[in-house]
């Protein structure tokens, strides 16, 4: 494998909310009061290699789209260190994140609150570029032009107003605005969740057919297994915080290790043999302020033993290219307590 | 999806697509709403001929009632209507310097005006600057600006103004200064309202991690979305400002008689009016009446308007 373009180093996140002055008081009278703390990621390590695309997969919750804002540069990291290309992505001074470079940018969920409602999108578009000086002034309206055709829109389209556009337009102009600044890593954020099934399919051709002809390299962060599969080399999912498997994609569907993975997959509605049996994972995905002792994932567990309650499973080799955070794959020592 | 979005394909296709939405046209639309009352059309004419009226005073009105030479002790007093040594007729009388009140309301208009707009449009340029910094921080610099603007609008804003009149002294620029400390506060509140909603929306996010300036992103993407409920807040803040100029002015720490506002004439008269001189204080009064409440007036159609509510 080539060097790794993005790392993630053992990167956590923690979102700490202090109490009002008002709870506070009432906290000492009745013990509460204390300062929130959500676990928003524990201990997350990934590289991606450049010309990847790598997947990030998981229910609502479980901290994927903070690994994407972290990555973006929106968020710091509480502990642990996001290069890219060796250098860092934003620092926080005094509260405020500083973010130090240009070739990162994000794709959101909603195109209808991401686009500035009152900005022309060749405005929305030119922005970055003339402001980083990423394409000659002269250049910058003939450059946002030929971007717009590019992502399947007309040039002339420019001048108008986000409002005019449809949702699978706007997306198409979201990630016009990404690749105006001709970043090295994209990072998608449910970037085709919010849109119509036939929109999907035209937005992931039109990112099939980008990444083609720009060699693109992105995070691609989904809870839609069936597009994940369509658009990944590799799949990394996560749950409550933790990265619990990691493969290439065509491994993993074809064979996942971590029972989580296989409770995803089992949940996933399929067409074909008529009668439709799936799964749901039983329970709810617990909370982040409390997550539970041990594997985050035992209370859910069909396969849960004694030790899964008091240690947390490492990340651990599973075949060529595959990891997997499971006692169930731990040479053999299994799932009783390793005291007992 | 290939061959329809070439360039070439798509220039027959640009008459299927809706038109974009000029400035022009939006201005088309706001009036289209606006004239549905005529109530405010009316409003919006007065204000109209009253500030043209005071812009133009210097050529419309008989006399210059800042020029004592030009007065006469002999015409003090005239009831209106009546013909004074000048050779034509006082429609609304003289007052005690034999000032042709006409003239000095239109003057005292024009003061008027000049203090409430550009107290107006300075309360309106902090107030902006304070809330949206507000917003766009949030934690403490949000906490301690804010605590300030409630302690603020907690007080009347005739007190803050007098009080800060008695310090600063006498004169325009003085006045102005006054109205603006003690109407930011309004304005900081009402930006801070719309914007700590459109702080959390994901443009502003696309817009930090691009990554673009955070003047950038708080005036260019920011402050245009909290616009609307601004505009509203503005029109009855300078009715506001006018009227609270002319309390000051009224109660003696505005401005003096040389330099009269509708105020300084109302209290000037105010002395005369047991004597049964009504017409030195009365019409000044309905003069102020009037611009106020066509102000405000307009102020509630152009919230109407703008009301997503109401939107077509």
């Amino acid at each position: 494998m080539t060097d790794p373009i993005l790392r993630i180093e053992n990167v956590s996140k923690r979102f700490t909310r202090m109490p009002g002055l008002a709870e506070r008081l009432v906290g000492k009278v009745t013990g509460g009061g204390k300062p929130v703390v959500v676990h928003a990621l524990s201990d997350v390590s990934l590289n991606v290699a450049p010309g990847e695309v790598v997947g990030i997969v998981g229910e609502s919750g479980c901290g994927k789209s903070t690994l994407g804002r972290v990555v973006t540069g929106i968020y710091a990291p509480s502990d642990g260190r996001v290069t890219l290309h060796g250098k860092p992505i934003a620092r926080e001074r005094g509260g405020n994140i500083d973010k130090l470079t240009t070739q990162v940018q994000m794709i959101h969920q909603d195109p209808f609150a991401s686009l500035n409602p009152r900005m022309k999108v060749g405005e929305t578009l030119a922005e970055g570029p003339r402001h980083h000086c990423i394409i000659p002034a002269g250049e910058v309206r003939a450059r946002m032009r030929e971007l717009l055709e590019k992502v399947g829109l007309e040039g002339a389209y420019a001048d108008r107003l986000p409002h005019q556009f449809s949702g699978g337009q706007r997306q198409r102009v979201a990630i016009a605005r990404a690749l105006a600044m001709e970043p090295d890593l994209l990072v998608l954020d449910e970037a085709v969740a919010s849109l119509d099934v036939s929109i999907q399919a035209q937005v992931l051709n039109l990112f099939m057919d980008l990444r083609r002809d720009l060699g693109l390299t992105a995070l691609f962060i989904s809870h839609d297994l069936s597009v994940v599969r369509h658009v990944c080399d590799r799949v990394a999912i996560m749950y409550l915080g933790r990265l619990v498997e990691l493969a290439p994609a065509d491994q993993l569907y074809a064979e996942p290790k971590h029972p989580y993975t296989s409770a995803l997959f089992a949940s996933v509605p399929t067409v074909g043999t008529g009668r439709r049996v799936f799964e749901a994972i039983k329970g709810e995905i617990p909370s982040p302020i409390n997550p539970p002792s041990g594997c985050a994932f035992h209370p859910r567990c069909p396969l849960a033993g004694p030790r899964c309650r008091v240690e947390v499973p490492r990340l651990t080799d599973a075949g060529p290219a595959r990891t997997v955070a499971c006692h169930l794959n731990d040479g053999g020592v299994g799932l009783q307590d390793a005291a007992a | 999806m290939t061959d329809t979005l070439t360039p070439e394909s798509n220039v027959t296709a640009v008459p299927a697509a809706p038109p974009a939405e000029t400035r022009v046209m939006r201005l088309r639309n706001f009036w289209s709403d606006y004239r549905q009352s005529w109530v405010a059309i009316a409003a919006l004419i007065v204000i109209v001929a009253l500030v043209l009226g005071a812009f133009f005073a210097p050529f419309l009105v008989p006399q210059d009632p800042y020029d004592l030479a030009k007065l006469d002790w002999l015409d003090a007093f005239l009831p209106p209507g009546t013909e004074g040594s000048g050779g034509y007729a006082h429609v609304l009388g003289t007052d005690n310097a034999g000032r042709d009140m006409l003239s000095a309301i239109f003057y005292g208009l024009r003061t008027s005006f000049v203090i409430g707009i550009s107290a107006g449009a300075l309360a309106l340029a902090v107030g902006i600057t304070v809330g949206l910094t507000a917003a766009y921080f949030g934690g403490r610099i949000e906490a301690l600006l804010m605590r300030i603007v409630d302690l603020q609008l907690s007080m009347p804003a005739i007190l803050l103004a007098l009080v800060m009149v008695a310090m600063l002294g006498q004169g325009i620029p003085q006045i102005i200064f006054a109205l603006v400390v003690a109407q930011y506060a309004y304005f900081a509140r009402t930006t801070h309202g719309a914007a700590s909603v459109e702080r959390r929306k994901d443009y502003i996010e696309a817009a930090r991690s691009t990554p673009l300036p955070t003047w950038r992103v708080m005036f260019k993407h920011l402050l245009p979305n909290v616009l609307p409920p601004l505009i509203v807040v503005a029109t009855v803040q300078v009715a506001s400002a006018i009227s609270l100029e002319a309390t000051l002015s009224f109660l003696g720490v505005g401005l003096p008689l040389t330099e009269p506002s509708l105020g300084t004439l109302i209290s000037n008269g105010f002395k005369y009016i047991h004597a049964g001189r009504y017409w030195l204080s009365i019409y000044p009064g309905i003069f102020l009446m009037i611009t106020v409440v066509a102000i405000n007036l307009v102020g509630d159609q152009v919230r109407n308007v703008l009301d997503p509510r109401n939107s077509r």
